[in-house]
């Protein structure tokens, strides 16, 4: 930052400024230790679930299988060409965050994002090797002694193991995690796997450990489209100057009683504050609303005997009628609003809808292409032959029987690669593997007598106890449709 | 401009000095971590410059230390996919043609590797997907054949081609043109049409397909048959079905009559390796009008028959 002195060369870059939070204990600390241990115990833990789906599936709970183009999670198994599921889980994603911005204002910024998350573990690191606030600050100002040596290689290996793990879960969502974490030991895994890795622990490494704060304030799209999202009735972490102002010490407000506010300028809110700002100054793009600050501003308050809540989670419109003298509303007035609602509505909609369809989707699957090329073939006895190419998915774990049939076409014969024309019959059985797509071609025949172009009905239907199946409808050429 | 300069109260930082209505900028300074990115992407920059080519020259470009070309690249690529597939066509190679279909898989990669084949070599006269070209080149996809639809007729065809001057293995035969070397004339060529129309129920016996029998007998059979069930061992056309290259109607007749195509097919033997041309045996076989080998080479169609 230019000082006054040097308006004529301000400075062209300006270096990060440390942030060395203090540590702090409170409500809200607790409960970020509670969101951080559920977090990271989701992320590095779920791909080690086994779930049993019998022998022709893997039985990792949750799987992103790219290789095979599946997606397993728990008793839910998605085929590429479901992939809208996924794009539902992104629409509830998204409106999720609508829904939780609009209600409790970045509550995502401050507890759940994997950036403040890290930057949390790291900071814990921070402490845990160079001592709390004042003894980071000392050491960071110090001379390069032995010991400040051996404490930052001692942080940063941490930082990279921390790194290196978090890299490493990653890629167990992709691949069975027992197998890939002995292959990946063992110099056997695939290259993308190690070079994923790399990446990954070199962005934790980074964006954890240096990065920090300055992710959110420069690089995070995500506080800027919130402010879009927020309005008077969102939560915010709200230094109430009303109240708090103007600033003194305690003896100062003893001397002077009635002069002073509750706020005795101890730089508490300050010292704690993981993205380094001062909360007293107003909403500013740098507070992820952590509520660090309330907890350490409360257990001040406890100590001085004035009320708790000097800093507190406040609307915009609460703070308006608490500085008029009167009583905010309770939180869950303001929580459930018809914003908040219609938000929840729209999201469980959706959750519903995808569930419903879920359980009603059909997992025999049939797709049929008509060869164009040519269109029909002549025989040499007169009948008219028709080709085409059936794809048949058989989404089920287990080995099925299947008819193949067809309706509409009188006296149609059909017989698929490896039949004749001789053994050919109105339908034909098939075997379809688990978990797979096969592909076969159909030949259809027919009396050459007919009209030029015909519609009819191929349709699949499965020999065992789930008799649904799938059906299309798909035109039959003879001489005389050519353009 | 740097009198206007000042430091703005509510941020603290300087302005840039400029001022429009009252409307001042800021000049922020950059975070020294995006200088940071700046210098990374310049070093990244310079590695890439010395180990990739990078600066073109007038012949060619620098070739960077590593040696990478584009073109080695595909090279590598496809030595790669050889390899992986050498085992295929090495069992390919290895199996007799007619006891591919006894082998499914085999076979599959067999017909999908003719297919790859076939629309590099075969499609600008054959079509896609084997349709054929009226009039000119025959459908592969129906079951009739002029030579014969069994797996190693189809190889023999492949390999030495139709009608192959200075080739003695080729397949060939030569119909006189009647018409135009005065062998028939027009009336008489009337007839045979007529009689071939007959044979083929296109038309109801009269007298001229009476007159045309005894001509199809003294000209015709010898090679298409006394019935007219063709000739496979000279590539004579069935003529009584209803599948027909040059046309049925009693124009096409006509002029085939008098002046025949005698239709011509390279000897793919030369150009091709023996594994590639028994994949497009394999396709050509797979579209639909394949057939079992035959006992004798012109024996009955094991297909076809109503």
């Amino acid at each position: 930052m230019a000082s006054p002195e040097d308006l004529t060369h301000p400075a062209l870059y300006e270096a990060r400024k440390g942030v060395y939070p203090k540590a702090v204990n409170g409500f809200f600390r607790r409960f970020k230790w509670a969101i951080m241990a559920v977090t990271l115990a989701i992320y590095y833990g779920t791909p080690w679930i086994r779930w049993d789906r019998g022998p022709y599936a893997p039985d990792q709970a949750v799987l992103v299988d790219l290789a095979n183009r599946r997606f397993y999670m728990f008793q839910i198994e998605i085929w590429p060409h479901e992939f809208y599921y996924v794009a539902g889980l992104l629409i509830m994603a998204g409106i999720g965050l609508f829904l939780v911005t609009s209600a409790v204002g970045r509550a995502w910024c401050g507890y759940a994002c994997p950036q403040t998350v890290w930057t949390d573990l790291f900071q814990h690191v921070d402490r845990l090797v160079d001592g709390d606030r004042n003894a980071q600050i000392r050491l960071g100002n110090g001379p390069w002694t032995f010991e400040k040596v051996a404490k930052r290689g001692l942080k940063y290996l941490i930082y990279l193991v921390i790194a290196f793990w978090t890299g490493g879960a990653w890629i167990m969502y992709f691949a069975d995690a027992p197998t890939l974490t002995q292959d990946f030991w063992t110099g056997q895994a695939a290259p993308v796997a190690y070079g994923t890795v790399a990446v990954l622990t070199a962005t934790t490494f980074i964006l954890g450990g240096f990065m920090r704060e300055q992710v959110c304030i420069y690089m995070c799209p995500w506080p800027r489209i919130q402010t879009a999202m927020m309005d008077e009735k969102s939560l915010l972490v709200t230094y109430k100057d009303w109240r708090g102002e103007p600033r003194g010490s305690v003896k100062k407000a003893m001397a002077h009683p009635g002069a002073f506010g509750d706020c005795i300028d101890c730089n508490q809110c300050v010292a704690v504050c993981p993205t380094g700002i001062d909360i007293r100054q107003g909403p500013q793009i740098g507070c992820i609303t952590c509520a660090l600050c309330i907890d350490a501003c409360d257990s001040v308050m406890a100590q001085v005997g004035r009320p708790r809540g000097l800093i507190d989670y406040c609307t915009l419109d609460d703070a308006a009628t608490e500085m008029a003298g009167g009583v905010a509303p309770p939180i869950r007035k303001t929580l459930f609003r018809p914003r908040t609602l219609f938000y929840f509505g729209l999201w469980g909609a959706i959750g519903l809808a995808m569930l419903f369809t879920l359980g009603q989707r059909t997992r025999l699957d049939l797709a049929v292409q008509h060869e164009r090329s040519p269109l029909y073939v002549q025989l040499s006895d007169g009948a008219i032959r028709n080709n085409y190419t059936l794809k048949l998915r058989n989404m089920e774990l287990r080995p099925r029987r299947v008819e193949i049939s067809v309706s509409g076409l009188p006296e149609a014969r059909l017989w698929i690669d490896g039949g004749s024309r001789e053994t050919a019959r109105q339908s034909l059985h098939m075997p379809l593997a688990p978990d797979s797509v096969t592909s076969a071609r159909l030949f259809v025949v027919a009396p050459g007598a007919g009209p030029a172009r015909q519609d009819f009905t191929i349709a699949v239907r499965a020999l065992d106890d789930d008799p649904r199946g799938d059906r299309e409808t798909i035109q039959f050429d003879r001489p005389g449709t050519e353009p | 401009m740097a009198d206007h300069k000042r430091i703005d109260e509510v941020t603290g930082t300087s302005t840039s000095g400029h001022e429009w209505d009252g409307i001042e900028e800021l000049d922020t300074p950059m975070p020294r971590w995006w200088l940071w990115s700046l210098y990374a992407t310049i070093v990244w920059g310079i590695a890439y410059v010395i180990l990739y080519p990078a600066w073109p020259m007038v012949h060619g470009a620098t070739e960077g230390v590593l040696g990478w070309t584009s073109r080695g690249q595909l090279e590598a690529e496809m030595r790669a996919d050889a390899a992986r597939r050498a085992p295929v066509m090495n069992a390919i190679a290895a199996t007799p043609i007619a006891d591919l279909p006894a082998k499914p898989e085999l076979m599959q990669a067999a017909v999908q590797g003719g297919a790859a084949a076939f629309r590099v070599h075969c499609v600008q006269c054959h079509g896609a997907g084997g349709a054929g070209v009226k009039t000119l080149y025959p459908s592969l996809t129906d079951d009739d054949w002029l030579w014969g639809g069994d797996l190693a007729t189809i190889d023999y065809t492949i390999t030495h081609g139709i009608r192959n001057p200075d080739h003695k293995e080729t397949r060939t035969s030569l119909m006189p043109a009647f018409g135009r070397d005065g062998i028939l004339n027009a009336a008489q060529i009337s007839d045979v049409v007529s009689f071939v129309r007959t044979i083929s129920r296109q038309e109801k016996p009269g007298a001229s397909s009476a007159r045309g029998a005894t001509l199809f007998a003294d000209n015709c059979a010898v090679c298409h048959g006394a019935g007219g069930e063709g000739g496979r061992q000279v590539g004579a056309a069935k003529l009584t079905d209803a599948v027909w290259l040059y046309g049925g109607d009693r124009a096409s007749l006509t002029a085939t009559i008098t002046q025949p195509r005698n239709g011509v097919m390279p000897r793919w033997g030369e150009r091709l390796d023996p594994v590639t041309i028994k994949m497009l045996a394999a396709y050509v076989y797979s579209l639909g009008g394949g057939e079992k080998p035959a006992p004798a080479p012109e024996g009955p169609k094991a297909d076809g028959k109503p």
